[in-house]
């Protein structure tokens, strides 16, 4: 067989394949829509070059295979050609860069309304922190992580006191409404990735990341750690669930606050110490 | 440049020329080239076994040891990701596969692959055998640091694989070595693994420093008279350039693997932030991971173009040749090659863009990145634009080099996903990453690598290899390793993070499995046929057919050694002289297909070549 027919079934296989796979996108479920859009209008210029370019090689490929005697041809540069395939390929590549920065642009920019979410990652595992009434987010210090103050809150900082504490892996977002994303992790580095959502960031020892996005599909995901953390790395799962209004204050209301762990603790302290007198 | 030929573009050399000129000699001027300026000197000639085939000061023996150890690392690096596909594909058929094994074999592959096996092969092995031939030298200006780069090699690979039988086994950091993980427990191997894998590393970079040095001198000081720069095959530019970049980028691996091991075995913290690790605070603090980032990929960068511009020019030399004409666009194609080289330095923190670093840097490292597209489209324009109206030999080196471009201009256009920073969000740490950089710094160098072995095997052993077992070879490894890569993107698009042991049972994942299976058959299949290629060469060594001088009808020097296989010093007592490109292939009034380099103008009489 000739080896261009085999080299023409790779290119037709390989755009059949991208037809007809079923191996695609998970439903978006977030704003970040724009991504995928990006991705596709990429998948139509970029596919088109690959196509092309590899069209191009298989009809060489055929129609200049060897013949004794036959001379090819002796051109070594051709300026007017160069000159135009290096402006159309600038303006191709400018046609990709343009909305991929538009979309960067977007992500790098949290609306003000964003209810902000503190994520905080070790080996191997999550844990989750909502701001109180105040709306604010008490900071915190690795160095002050212990049983009694699990993430760490500076308890001087008057925001941290009604801080909601959710010491599980599981946590509730409200749909139609920003989410931004604070990542922190006390080890190593870590990344809490939801596909549906798109998209991600590392969190990293000794700062704090962050990323929005806007949950609009009611439903349950699974988070997964895809920044490589360790042996556990595989195994450092998380869940979120997107509520609409209602049942989201409903559940966070049922949450503890580091107010109320502070005196549960208090009082565990206290009954400890008056058993110990008795 | 110039200055050997008339000033109009098209030159026909006439018999009657009028002989003029100091140094011109006996010859007619349009056969002058400058005298050389410094006496040929004899080398240091070897005499017992000892000093030609150990520790040896020829650059092609050197190579040659290069090329073998490189490809038995490889080996290595090929069956443990047989292991990995193994656990993939098939999860718990491996009683022995725990998630600590997988994460060292994951990491042990990577970093096998890509410096031990790629730069090792393409610079020590292709560079050592070629620059001096190509360039009609007698051999590397330095031949006993070339000599001792290669031992310094050696160790370096004894040190990395000694890690797999330490307590604690290799490192199972990823290849990229990311602290605080790579030195913390919780790791696999982060004990004595990561501080052999650190040890290695900066040996490696020592030795490596010897050759390039080598190479890079030999380029600029050792070409023999007539050999301009712009007469040199792209396979030395691509060389060179590479060498010039691993000289730049070399230091940052070396200085970030030093101050790591700092933080392992003194304790201080460069990439130490304040820890909490079993409920204990650990005596680190103030140091930052993402520096690491910003210098291993300082160097990591770069080392992509390291391994693809040996490819480059490698591959359009090939093309030229079995197209049986010019490559399109040499100047252009000169000045892509050191673009892209110089573009390389300035889009490291594409790796980076979900890092945590400022997200501001997202705008600048994007727009970088998808400048170096341009120039990268240009070399495929002009590889194509080679193969038309050309006469195209279709064997076996030709097939890998059409291989290489399906694969790299796939892979290329991946790159131009993953570079655009709001596209990386969804895809960065996914299969889609994996699949990208296997097709374009794996696969795609590796067409060029097979095609090259096929193409200069009859150089070095005077013998060729069965074209039609390299037939076999080439569509298990091409069709196999394009169906292993391909489909594997959209496990990324799926949403299926890279470095997971297993999958579990996220729903949406479950429909990988399938593709999972068929992925990992591909990948045994792929990596047996390899053995098709070392039967070949085994096979071949003894039996294959007598090549002959220049089978290729080549033009380059390499083919024109007075002795096949070229022996040491290469050009026996005259060193030879050039008089224009390698590239004069079917020349309008020629009489043969080819002009090789050495043959004067005088000689071709009637042939309308374009002056270089």
């Amino acid at each position: 067989m000739h080896a261009g027919i085999i080299f023409l079934a790779v290119i037709v296989g390989s755009v059949l394949f991208h037809i007809f796979t079923p191996w695609y996108w998970t439903d978006v479920a977030s704003n970040w829509g724009s991504m995928d859009d990006t991705i596709t209008l990429t998948f139509w210029i970029g596919g088109g070059v690959f196509v092309a370019v590899c069209l191009f090689m298989v009809y060489c490929v055929f129609k200049f295979s060897y013949k004794e005697g036959r001379k090819a041809e002796y051109k070594p540069e051709d300026k007017k050609l160069e000159t135009i395939l290096i402006i159309a390929t600038t303006l191709g590549v400018a046609a990709l860069l343009a909305p991929g920065l538009i979309v960067w642009n977007q992500f790098i920019n949290v609306p003000k309304n964003a209810i902000h979410v503190d994520v905080m990652a070790w080996q191997w595992g999550w844990q989750y922190r909502l701001p109180g009434e105040d709306g604010k987010l008490g900071s915190t210090k690795v160095a002050n992580i212990n049983d009694s103050n699990p993430f760490g809150i500076i308890l001087e900082d008057p925001n941290g006191k009604d801080d909601v504490l959710i010491q599980s892996d599981v946590l509730h977002i409200k749909n139609n409404r920003p989410v931004k994303i604070l990542l922190r992790s006390v080890d190593v580095l870590h990344n809490w990735y939801v596909p549906q959502f798109r998209a991600k960031m590392d969190a990293v020892p000794g700062v704090v990341t962050y990323y929005w996005f806007e949950p609009n599909k009611i439903g349950e995901y699974e988070v997964l750690c895809a920044e490589y953390c360790g042996l556990g790395h595989y195994g450092m799962r998380g869940r979120v669930f997107v509520k609409d209004e209602q049942d989201y204050e409903k559940w966070l209301q049922e949450q503890e606050t580091f107010s109320d762990l502070v005196a549960k603790q208090e009082e565990i302290e206290f009954s400890k110490t008056k058993l110990a007198k008795k | 440049m110039a200055e050997d030929f008339n000033d109009n573009r098209t030159i026909q050399a006439q018999s009657s020329e009028t002989i003029s000129g100091a140094g011109a000699g006996v010859t007619p001027d349009t056969d002058y080239v400058r005298p050389a300026e410094v006496v040929d000197q004899d080398l240091y000639h070897g005499h017992s076994f000892i000093t030609k085939w150990v520790f040896c000061q020829d650059a092609k023996v050197i190579g040659v040891q290069y090329f073998i150890l490189a490809t038995f690392t490889g080996i290595i690096g090929l069956i443990l990701s047989w292991l990995m596909r193994l656990q993939l594909g098939f999860p718990g058929v491996a009683s022995f596969m725990t998630a600590e094994h997988y994460y060292q074999f994951v990491t042990m592959h990577g970093m096998i692959m890509v410096v031990y096996f790629l730069t090792a092969l393409f610079l020590g092995g292709f560079g050592n055998y070629l620059i001096p031939l190509m360039t009609g030298a007698r051999d590397m200006v330095f031949p006993y640091v070339n000599m001792v780069s290669f031992w310094m090699f050696f160790i370096a690979v004894g040190v990395l694989l000694a890690s797999f039988f330490v307590p604690g086994g290799p490192t199972g950091s990823g290849w990229t070595l990311y602290p605080p993980q790579a030195i913390l427990e919780g790791t696999p191997g982060s004990g004595l693994g990561i501080i052999l894998m650190l040890v290695s590393l900066v040996l490696f970079v020592i030795g490596f420093t010897m050759g390039g040095l080598n190479y890079l001198i030999t380029v600029l000081q050792g070409r023999t008279r007539g050999m301009t720069l712009m007469r040199m095959p792209l396979t030395v530019w691509g060389i060179f350039t590479a060498t010039v970049l691993a000289m730049l980028a070399f230091p940052a691996l070396f200085v970030s693997a030093i101050m790591m091991t700092l933080d392992k075995l003194l304790g201080t913290s460069f990439f130490m932030p304040t820890i909490l690790k079993a409920g204990e605070i650990l005596e680190y603090g103030g140091g930052s991971p993402i520096l690491f980032q910003h210098l291993f990929w300082f160097f990591g960068h770069p080392e992509v173009y390291i391994v693809a511009l040996p490819a480059f020019g490698i591959v359009s030399d090939l093309i030229s040749i079995h197209s049986r004409k010019n490559i399109f666009g040499y100047r252009m194609m000169v000045w892509a090659i050191v673009g892209i080289g110089a573009l390389s330095f300035f889009v490291w923190a594409h790796h980076m863009y979900v890092s945590g670093m400022t997200p501001w840097f997202g705008f600048f490292f994007a727009t970088t990145t998808l400048i170096i597209a341009v120039p990268t489209a240009l070399k495929v324009y002009n590889w194509v634009l080679t193969l038309w109206r050309g006469n195209i030999r279709l064997n076996v080196v030709m097939l890998f080099c059409l291989g290489f471009i399906v694969t790299f201009v796939n892979g290329g256009i991946t790159g131009i996903f993953l570079g655009n920073v709001s596209i990386d969000v969804p895809l960065s740490d996914t299969y889609f990453v994996v699949a990208h950089f296997h097709m374009v710094m794996g696969i795609a160098p590796l067409m060029v690598i097979m095609g090259a072995v096929y193409h200069w095997f009859p150089l070095v052993t005077g013998r060729l290899l069965s074209e039609k077992l390299g037939k076999w070879h080439f569509w298990f490894t091409f069709l196999g390793a394009y169906s292993i890569y391909f489909p594997m993107h959209y496990l990324g698009f799926v949403g299926v993070p890279r470095r997971y042991f297993e999958m579990y049972d996220s729903p949406y994942m479950a429909s990988a499995t399938g593709l999972n299976e068929f992925i990992s058959t591909a990948a045994f299949i792929v990596g047996a046929s390899q053995f098709i290629l070392i039967y070949n060469i085994i096979k071949s060594l003894k039996t294959g057919k007598p090549a002959g001088k220049n089978p290729w009808k080549a033009n380059s020097l390499e083919w024109l050694t007075p002795e096949v296989p070229p022996a040491h010093g290469n050009w026996g007592d005259k060193l030879p002289v050039v008089h224009r490109w390698p590239y004069d292939f079917n020349v309008p009034g020629a009489k043969e297909d080819y002009i090789t380099q050495t043959t004067p103008p005088s000689e071709v009489l009637g042939a309308e070549v374009e002056k270089t």
